[in-house]
């Protein structure tokens, strides 16, 4: 089964905690807010769903 | 991370994982703590454990006392009563006296179980009464502006305490420990598999369980005593915090200072609605 990451900005409140211990460093902030940074791999470990405060990113399951 | 067993959960319509969609009420979400909180990681780990668990949500009760941790009983979609301040262990007791086959989950934070309300945690703890608390311990009172609580570490400021605090903190798990709880537990912010582990083996322990969690509060705790933001308070739990498997390893001057994670008290003891369950047996002389 194929996992997507993604991200709702809507929820998120810019506190940096998943793009500290993103262990790819494939994340970081823009105004304020989660984005994926370009030019990396996102591994979909869920690493930053798992610490995220506001359940602002998570991995899940790709729609076909 | 295994998938969340979405039966008889209707359709999903915002954008949230599954675990979160299940559990909580999105409707009141995002929820109303300051960035990089760490109420929401710990909510997040008790979604987990229960998931884990299979815990039907119509038999799982989540109780809270006042505070900015204890907003979290709002947050969850289930039976759910947001009490008074230092409360919520007696409130818990009721509910799980009245109904012994419920699951009675206490979210409260240190203020809240070890100060106004220390005295129903010890007496929960000692009667071993088949809940399970979990104490956001963010080492501060935080909703009310940052005044020291009892588990502020000596020498940390608050705002009643501007020249450093005087006072020696409590282990709030500790503490309980040595009331008579039968399962006592540390855990934190930063190692989320380690304490959702430690929240569902205490939600899956028969008798009265604790689990202590190191909190992350950037905004009173950590304003006061420089911490940094909300990712350096979480590096420290990350650098200075050890679990159970990694203290085995290090020798006693490597762990001075370290708080280590996992289960400090697990005893086999008579859970107490059970026992009244035989007093009510006794006193109808078999004859229920
Ligand atoms: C009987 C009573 N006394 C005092 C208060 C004021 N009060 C509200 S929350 C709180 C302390 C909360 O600290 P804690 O339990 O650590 O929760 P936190 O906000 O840090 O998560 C106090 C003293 C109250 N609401 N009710
Ligand atoms: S899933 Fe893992 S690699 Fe991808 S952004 Fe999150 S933490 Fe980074
Ligand atoms: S951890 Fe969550 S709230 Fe914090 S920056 Fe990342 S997505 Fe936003
Ligand atoms: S004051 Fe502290 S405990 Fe309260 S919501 Fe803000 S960061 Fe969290
Ligand atoms: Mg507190």
């Amino acid at each position: 089964m194929k996992k997507e990451l993604i991200l709702n900005s809507a929820w998120c409140k810019g506190c940096g905690i998943c793009v500290a211990f993103c262990p790819k460093g494939a994340l970081e902030l823009a105004r304020g807010k989660v984005q994926r940074k370009e030019g990396t791999d996102c591994i979909l470990c869920g690493q930053c769903e798992l610490r995220c405060p506001d359940y602002a990113i998570f991995v899940q399951e790709k729609e076909e | 991370m295994a998938k969340v067993d979405m039966t008889d959960v209707r359709e999903k319509d915002v954008n949230v994982s599954d675990l979160v969609f299940k559990y909580m009420r999105p409707e009141h979400l995002p929820h109303i703590w300051c960035p990089g909180c760490g109420n929401g990681i710990i909510m997040r780990d008790v979604a987990q454990a229960i998931e884990d668990l299979k815990i039907n949500r119509n038999n799982l009760v989540v109780v809270s006392g006042i505070g900015c941790s204890s907003r979290a009983a709002g947050y969850f979609d289930c039976s759910t009563i947001h009490t008074t301040h230092g409360r919520a262990i007696a409130f818990a007791t009721g509910i799980k006296m009245a109904r012994p086959e419920l699951e009675v989950v206490v979210l409260t934070g240190d203020g809240d179980a070890s100060a106004i309300g220390g005295n129903h945690l010890i007496h929960a703890a000692r009667r071993n009464i088949g809940i399970t608390v979990i104490v956001m311990n963010n080492t501060i009172y935080g909703m009310t502006g940052g005044q020291y609580s009892p588990t502020t570490p000596t020498g940390d400021y608050g705002t009643t305490a501007p020249y450093g605090n005087i006072d020696r903190p409590f282990d709030v798990a500790l503490l309980a420990a040595a009331a008579g709880a039968t399962y006592a537990a540390h855990g934190d912010c930063f190692h989320v598999p380690e304490t959702t582990r430690l929240i569902r083996d205490g939600i899956a322990h028969k008798g009265f369980s604790i689990i202590e969690v190191a909190d992350v509060c950037p905004t009173y705790y950590g304003r006061k005593n420089k911490k940094g933001s909300a990712v350096d308070m979480m590096r420290n739990q990350k650098e200075n915090f050890v679990t159970a498997a990694q203290a085995k390893r290090m020798s006693p001057e490597e762990l001075e200072g370290r708080y280590v994670l996992g289960v400090i008290q697990e005893l086999d003891f008579p859970e107490y609605t059970e026992a009244y369950e035989k007093v009510i047996e006794k006193a109808q002389g078999g004859a229920k």
